[in-house]
């Protein structure tokens, strides 16, 4: 009667009840975020994918912080806040200074990389400490950290460090950083958008990259494990499901590319002019722009049947008339850009028409991606992966199964943990640098107080336990949790007419999503190792 | 074994002052250090203990919270949120059955003590299902109900004037409780003043009238005084009535209370506020204390504690830990609900929404700093820890704002000392168990 | 067989003062199976421990004599030197991570890695794993042993017989193995998984690898070893061939005759005919020591003995009907049926329970002696409570008194009744537990391991106690130890348990030779051989 272990094997098989249990907390997700689309009749689709787009771009690399020590048995890192902490002071540091650019921009990297690891040493020591309670220690070291924080940059700077108070981060009265800073734009010298504009492309574009990126990736990987002689590694069903969603995404986006009307580009091209304009551009490029501009939009009006005709040659007008002839005058600059909008506006409506259905219009419509950004994601995706391929990576998943063993079979495991946590730390200081640059401003005492909870509470939704985590829940879930950020408010607001309802609702998930994954991961564990009479 | 009784008194002292922890000395030590740059600053350190004392008393049922939840075996009750929303949600309920003053502050506490219990009931279950991470699970069960009653302030169907929004549906995010009298119910009963002394130009000829103080010298108070009507008495001599805030002051002249001093001077007067003491909130603590001091001595407070000391040998004796537990944590959730109607009560508004998300921590700190550790408490831990901790937060606002002016260190020093607190309890415990 | 591997040469070990091992000298050559015997407590653990350099070792002042291995004088001070030097350990619990497969466990920590464009940079610990090499060595090992599983099989849900193999295989896959220790290997083994194991070792041998093979099953030593050595209580017995020697010599060698404690009988003592306990297919889930099925009938009046060698499962017993860990069967005591699993009825019944762990489920350590003493006789009788409106509240005077009759009564040395039992010594603490049992005022009384980690002057306090309540109260004890010396001095009869199950009973006049093969679980071969 040997119960205890064969069962367990069978229980995992057993078919759909325990794979609910296993995900319940992604089905519950994805089912509300379905039901919110339904219910909310307000939202456009372009919003909600942009908003969507936006925000999986500033959050994956926290929450892809967040794995190492999921696998190195810490439990969720609710410790990478001094990670975003870190970030926070270089950013600080440099912005002091008035470094600015994609050269500050790095320069910050470099910085945030040394308090972070600073840090995460010591953070790892607690964890070592406080073994068993990781995970209460993890945020309680974040509030702690949080009064540090604090005592220096509300105090120390100004009542120690004698700073200028006329300098634009200081308060009036000299002591301490104030409430908001203003990163500036790159082009002024300043660290917002450093990453981010420096190359972008429109959203349907980026799927059919990455659609057909991961398409060869897997590709890659089924062949190598063929030829090394590990095929069993390979999933073929698995293999065919995913290459056949790559392939209808990219079949997708190219149809949607095809079908999309060119008005759509030129929009778009107004739109940047609009966008480079400022006090240091340079005119004369503008002024080219502009007119091959016009003279697309004049072969468009020549197609044109009669009644679209005469909105192009407003629009052209407008630009030869109005806005070349006073783009050197600075006094003028807002009434320009005002017009430069409008007419974009125009087009784009022109070009809604156009569309021949909502949804390539929606696609269409939504933001642009940034692509350095995007990058900067990927490789950290691959990283994780491949680190975990590694002696290092190995120790990790040794000491995360089981300390004792580990220990027993001579690996460092206070040593293996501390190196987990710092990796994990300097991590979310690097995300928190993207973060920033994107959002624009910081919010000094207030911008990193949340990204502990909210980072965890989106891999806990992409299908990640207290001891099981990978690239695949960090950015599945950030998709997830993203989605139903942004639509919560609005299922309020269309059913409720109340929009904090939604809100509320919100952060109710949040914590009930943390609070519900832990609970069943531990009753899971208890009920495992309840014992049997033979 | 003979040392031992040789020594005597002396070793017993030295044990009892050894039993102290780290903690315990450096918030002892760092309240000492900040009450004394405090005197030589200025501050008048009889406001200072006021202050203390009144804190002590509205804190002190919240920390009390702990000690069951301790005792059990379950760790500090990190998910205090849950007993304080029950709580709310019977102040809020009295409120809108027109309740005011001190019947509104009973039918509050009976009404809380029903939810609480359920609650508890049910939070206790939740402990049990998941035993080992008793302290993070509750820490995130606090924070999801604070999340949920959020919904339910904004959805609730109470339509009392004095709780809902000017405008639009739902509650107020503080409920003036001064509007239905139930501001400082506990707080004015019997409050009396020890040492106050208020200097005050007065002639004969000025008899029954009314000055209205708006300005008082900066340093010696930080109160006002709003009006000092100094009525006429029979047999000369006057018997002025003082406010200090809104509480009426009884006069004595020349004993306990306020002094007055009878001058002749035009300048504006002096006022030493001596300590007023809040008899009611501080019977009250010390009521509730006795009550969780007296159920540990009794049949079913050992067996909480035997259960949390040593769950086997709890077993092996034929209890039902998991039944201790859920008593425990409904008695721990009752204490919540009831402190937060003292703390309101005294704080004069009561805050609803996001504020009672992170009321755990300082309670938890409160009674760890007191010499508790997760895994056992005394009612002399909460006694000291809650004097201790809210003297020293009361005591560094001032005191840091006189030093580096403008700069309010106070907040800081609660959130390093707090959390460093719970942290160095945390690398105490040990693992398993 | 000139080939010696392994020599220990006057090996002698004490603790504080107390001698554990004295002069132990045997070797061990190559392609030889050696089978080392002894009762528990007889030293083998020690003598594993000094051959891997454990540190309990090296932290108690190391040990006298000398490890020679392969020729050369060896101090091994930790268990990665004894790696180095050559030797392993096939671990009695597993040292297996569920979680990794074969292969992921056959090389933790020695994992086999490649150099990356990183690891130039920032060191070893970055190196790429190598898997397929892993994958390979893995798949050598495990063919070595004949084991056909595919190397990246899982290792959670593998049957035990497969998990104590991967770890053989983990051992062979250390280079330069030369030594290799199995620890009890066969106790958790079915029956045709032991054959499976015993031929593996065989086949070890005969590669030149030399082995230890620690078991008590006497009749696999004859089995499969070459020569076997037997401990006892420190002191080495003989080492003999295994040809030259049979099943009863070794268990009598084994067993010995012991410092016997004398054997005290009054003729005040009543054993009545009726039977109070009767048990009936008691199977209990505790960890170690797992009861797999006992018949056992208890007369009032009577002190049964319940022995065994350690993990066999006699400790199960007592804590499976007192309801310490979960049990089935059937338990009728005084006539009624007792439920189990539940604490309370057993103690509401009248039977009380000293259990074998007294720090961990005797006693609150950081509460009083007077409390401990009161406490479950408090909770389960309501003595000791007054009334306080309506409300019972512990009675300080009530349990004071009772407390100061018992610490006069049973002797123990404290300050004061208020003085923490975590500051008593073993024999006052056990006293403690006793206390609190007799206040419930049981009518029977189940005893474990009463003088475990006592000094001998306490043990015989102890035992007179247990007797005198015999005699004096008439209480029925069934009495659980290791130390078979203490049973046979005031036990009627004695239980032998192994595997989980009764093996058989004997007075306690019986020879050391049947004690012996009774434990070992060889009486049933040898009586095959009479016949």
């Amino acid at each position: 009667m040997m119960l205890g272990e064969e069962n367990k094997v069978d229980f995992s098989s057993k078919g759909i009840m325990p794979w609910i249990v296993d995900n319940l907390v992604t089905i519950i997700f994805v089912v509300f975020v379905l039901w919110g689309f339904s219910v909310s009749k307000d939202i456009k689709t372009y919003f909600f994918l942009s908003e969507l787009c936006n925000r999986i771009f500033r959050n994956s690399f926290l929450v892809l912080s967040l794995i190492i020590p999921v696998l190195a048995g810490l439990g969720l890192n609710f410790g990478i806040v001094i990670g975003a902490m870190s970030g926070q002071a270089a950013i600080l540091l440099v912005r002091y200074f008035d470094i600015g650019g994609m050269g500050g921009f790095l320069l910050c990297f470099v910085i945030a990389f040394f308090f972070a690891a600073i840090c995460g040493y010591f953070t790892g020591k607690l964890y070592n400490k406080t073994r068993g309670q990781e995970m209460i220690a993890s945020l309680i070291v974040g509030f702690f950290a949080n009064g540090i924080y604090q005592f220096i940059f509300l105090f120390v700077v100004g009542a120690v460090l004698i700073v200028p108070a006329t300098h634009p981060m200081i308060k009036p009265d000299g002591v301490g950083i104030r409430m908001t800073v203003d990163l500036k734009t790159a082009e002024e010298g300043g660290l917002k958008y450093a990453l981010e504009n420096i190359y972008k492309i429109p959203f349907i574009q980026a799927i059919l990259i990455i659609a057909v990126v991961i398409l060869i990736m897997m590709v890659i990987v089924y062949y190598l494990n063929v030829k090394n002689g590990q095929a069993h590694k390979n999933r073929p069903i698995s293999f065919c499901f995913n290459a056949v969603l790559c392939i209808a995404a990219a079949v997708f986006s190219i149809h949607v590319m095809s079908v999309t009307p060119k008005l759509f580009n030129t929009v778009y091209d107004l739109n940047i002019v609009a966008g480079s304009l400022n006090e240091k551009a340079d005119i004369e490029e503008i002024t080219s722009k502009l007119k091959a501009i016009v003279s697309e939009l004049n072969t468009e009006a020549e197609r044109a049947d009669e009644a679209m005709a005469p909105k192009f040659k407003a629009v052209v007008s407008d630009i030869t008339s109005k806005v070349i002839p006073n783009l050197d005058k600075p006094n003028m600059q807002r009434g320009v850009l005002n017009l430069i909008g409008s007419s974009a506006t125009k087009l784009n409506n022109v070009a809604i028409e156009r569309s021949p259905n909502a949804l390539v219009a929606n696609i269409a419509q939504v933001t642009t991606v940034p692509v350095i950004t995007g990058v900067f994601i990927i490789a950290l995706c691959i990283f994780t992966m491949l680190i975990m391929k590694t002696k290092l990576g190995q120790d990790f998943r040794s000491v995360g199964q089981n300390q004792h063993i580990a220990e027993v079979s001579g690996i460092n495991v206070d040593r293996t943990r501390i190196i987990a946590t710092m990796i994990s730390i300097v991590l979310a200081a690097w995300g928190q640098l993207i973060f920033l640059q994107s959002v624009g401003t910081l919010n000094t005492y207030g911008a990193h107080l949340q990204i502990g909870m909210f980072s965890v509470a989106a891999l806990l939704v992409g299908g990640a336990s207290t001891s099981k985590a990978s690239v695949k829940n960090a950015i599945f879930g950030v998709i997830l949790f993203n989605a139903m950020f942004i639509i919560s408010p609005e299922i309020g607001k269309s059913l409720f007419d109340q929009a904090m309802l939604g809100e509320y609702f919100r952060s109710f998930m949040v914590y009930g999503v943390i609070g519900a994954a832990l609970g069943i991961y531990v009753w899971k564990d208890i009920k495992k190792s309840k014992l049997d009479v033979e | 074994m003979i040392d031992a009784e040789n020594g005597g008194a002396f070793s017993r002292l030295k044990s009892a002052v050894g039993s102290i922890g780290i903690p315990t000395w450096i918030i002892a030590g760092l309240w000492a250090i900040v009450l004394s740059a405090g005197y030589y600053k200025g501050i008048s350190v009889e406001t200072l203990l006021s202050d203390t004392i009144r804190r002590v008393g509205m804190n002190g049922v919240l920390v009390l919270a702990m000690v069951p939840a301790i005792q059990s075996g379950t760790g500090p009750n990190f998910a205090l949120p849950i007993g304080i929303s029950c709580g709310l949600f019977a102040l809020i309920t009295a409120i809108e059955f027109d309740y005011t003053g001190a019947s509104w502050l009973i039918m509050s506490i009976l009404f809380s003590i029903p939810i609480a219990g359920v609650v508890g009931y049910l939070y206790g279950k939740l402990l049990n299902a998941v035993k080992g991470s008793e302290m993070t699970i509750a820490t995130y069960t606090g924070f999801s109900i604070v999340a949920f009653m959020c919904l339910i302030w904004l959805v609730v169907p109470f339509s009392h004037p004095n709780m809902g929004w000017f405008m639009g549906e739902g509650l107020r995010e503080t409920i003036q409780l001064d509007a239905i009298k139930g501001a400082n119910v506990l707080n004015n009963f019997a409050i009396f003043n020890i040492g106050g002394e208020v200097v005050i130009p007065t002639s004969d000829d000025e008899k029954g009238q009314t000055f209205v103080i708006t300005e008082i010298e900066k340093k010696t108070t930080t109160i006002n005084i709003k009006e000092v009507e100094i009525p006429e008495v029979k047999g000369g001599g006057i018997t002025p009535t003082f406010y200090i805030g809104d509480i009426k002051l009884p006069t004595v002249i020349g004993g306990k209370g306020i002094r007055i001093i009878k001058t002749d001077s035009t300048e504006l007067p002096a006022v030493r506020r001596g300590i007023t003491i809040p008899t009611g909130l501080l019977l009250v603590f010390a009521f509730f204390s006795v009550l969780v001091w007296l159920f540990f001595r009794s049949k079913a407070g050992i067996a909480i504690s035997a259960g949390g000391l040593n769950p086997r040998f709890a077993q092996a004796a034929g209890l039902n830990i998991d039944r201790s537990r859920v008593w425990a944590n409904i008695l721990s959730t009752m204490l919540g609900a009831i402190g937060i109607i003292i703390y309101s009560q005294s704080y004069g508004y009561a805050q609803l929404y996001q504020a009672p998300m992170m009321m755990a921590f300082p309670a938890v700190a409160a009674i760890l700093i007191g010499g508790a550790t997760a895994s056992r408490a005394k009612i002399s831990h909460v006694v000291i820890g809650v004097i201790l901790f809210q003297g020293l937060l009361t005591t560094a606002l001032p005191v840091t704002n006189a030093l580096f002016e403008g700069t309010d260190l106070s907040e800081i020093a609660r959130m390093v000392i707090q959390n460093g607190v719970i942290l160095f309890a945390l690398t105490q415990v040990k693992r398993g168990g | 067989m000139s080939d010696t591997l392994l020599r220990f040469s006057n090996v002698t070990k004490n603790y504080y003062g107390n001698i554990v091992l004295e002069n132990i000298n045997f070797e061990v050559h190559a392609g030889e199976i050696h089978a080392l015997i002894g009762e528990n407590g007889a030293g083998k653990s020690t003598l594993m421990n000094i051959l891997f350099g454990m540190p309990v070792i090296h932290s108690t002042g190391g040990y006298d004599g000398d490890v020679i291995i392969n020729g050369e004088k060896t101090l091994i001070k930790s268990p990665f030197e004894a790696m180095d030097a050559g030797i392993g350990m096939v671990h009695q619990e597993f040292m297996l991570i569920p979680g990794f497969t074969i292969t992921e466990n056959i090389k933790i920590n020695r994992e086999i890695t490649t150099p990356n464009i990183v690891s130039g940079v920032l060191g070893k610990r970055l190196e790429t794993l190598d898997m397929i090499k892993m994958d390979a060595d893995a798949r050598k090992a495990l063919d070595t042993l004949d084991m056909g599983i595919e190397e990246y099989t899982m290792v959670a849900g593998l049957p035990v017989g497969h998990k104590q193999f991967i770890e053989i295989a983990r051992e062979i896959d250390k280079t330069g193995i030369k030594i290799l220790v199995f620890d009890e290997p066969t106790a958790v083994l079915t029956e045709s998984e032991a054959q499976n194991l015993l031929a593996a070792v065989r086949r070890l041998a005969k590669l030149g690898i030399g082995i230890v093979f620690i078991s008590h099953r006497l009749d696999e030593i004859m089995d499969v070893a070459d020569r076997v050595t037997v401990l006892r209580d420190g002191q080495h017995v003989a080492t003999k061939d295994v040809k030259d020697t049979d099943v009863v010599e070794i268990a009598q060698l084994m067993i010995g005759r012991k410092v016997t404690l004398s054997r005290v009988q009054s003729d005040k003592r009543k054993i009545s005919d009726e039977v109070m306990l009767s048990v009936k297919n008691l199977h209990v889930a505790m960890p170690g020591e797992m009861v797999r099925g006992i018949d056992l009938e208890v007369r009032k009046g009577e002190i049964i003995g319940i022995g065994g060698l350690a993990g066999q499962g006699k400790l199960g017993i007592a804590n499976g009907i007192t309801g310490t860990y979960l049990a089935t069967g059937k338990v009728i005591f005084n006539g009624k049926p007792l439920p189990l699993n539940s604490p309370r009825s057993t103690i509401e019944a009248g039977i009380a329970f000293v259990s074998e762990d007294r720090k961990g489920v005797g006693l609150l350590l950081d509460e009083s002696i007077e409390l401990n003493i009161a406490f479950t006789a408090m909770q389960i009788h309501d003595k000791f409570l007054s009334n306080f409106f309506g409300y019972k509240v512990r009675n300080d005077h009530e349990i004071r008194k009772h407390a100061e009759r018992m610490i006069k009564d049973i002797d123990i040395r404290c300050n004061s009744p208020m003085q923490n039992t975590g500051s008593l010594s073993g024999g006052n603490q056990q006293k403690v537990c006793v206390a609190r049992a007799l206040t419930q005022n049981p009518q029977f009384l189940f005893v474990s391991e009463p003088t475990r980690g006592i000094d001998i002057g306490a043990k015989k306090l102890i035992l007179d106690l247990l007797l005198k309540l015999n005699e004096e109260y008439g209480m029925t004890i069934v009495m659980t130890s290791s130390e078979l010396a203490e049973l046979r001095s005031i036990c009627d009869k004695i239980v032998i348990i192994c595997g989980g199950a009764v093996e058989g009973v004997l007075m306690p006049e019986a020879s050391d030779a049947e004690f012996g093969l009774m434990m070992s679980g060889s009486r049933a071969h040898v009586r095959g051989n009479d016949k």
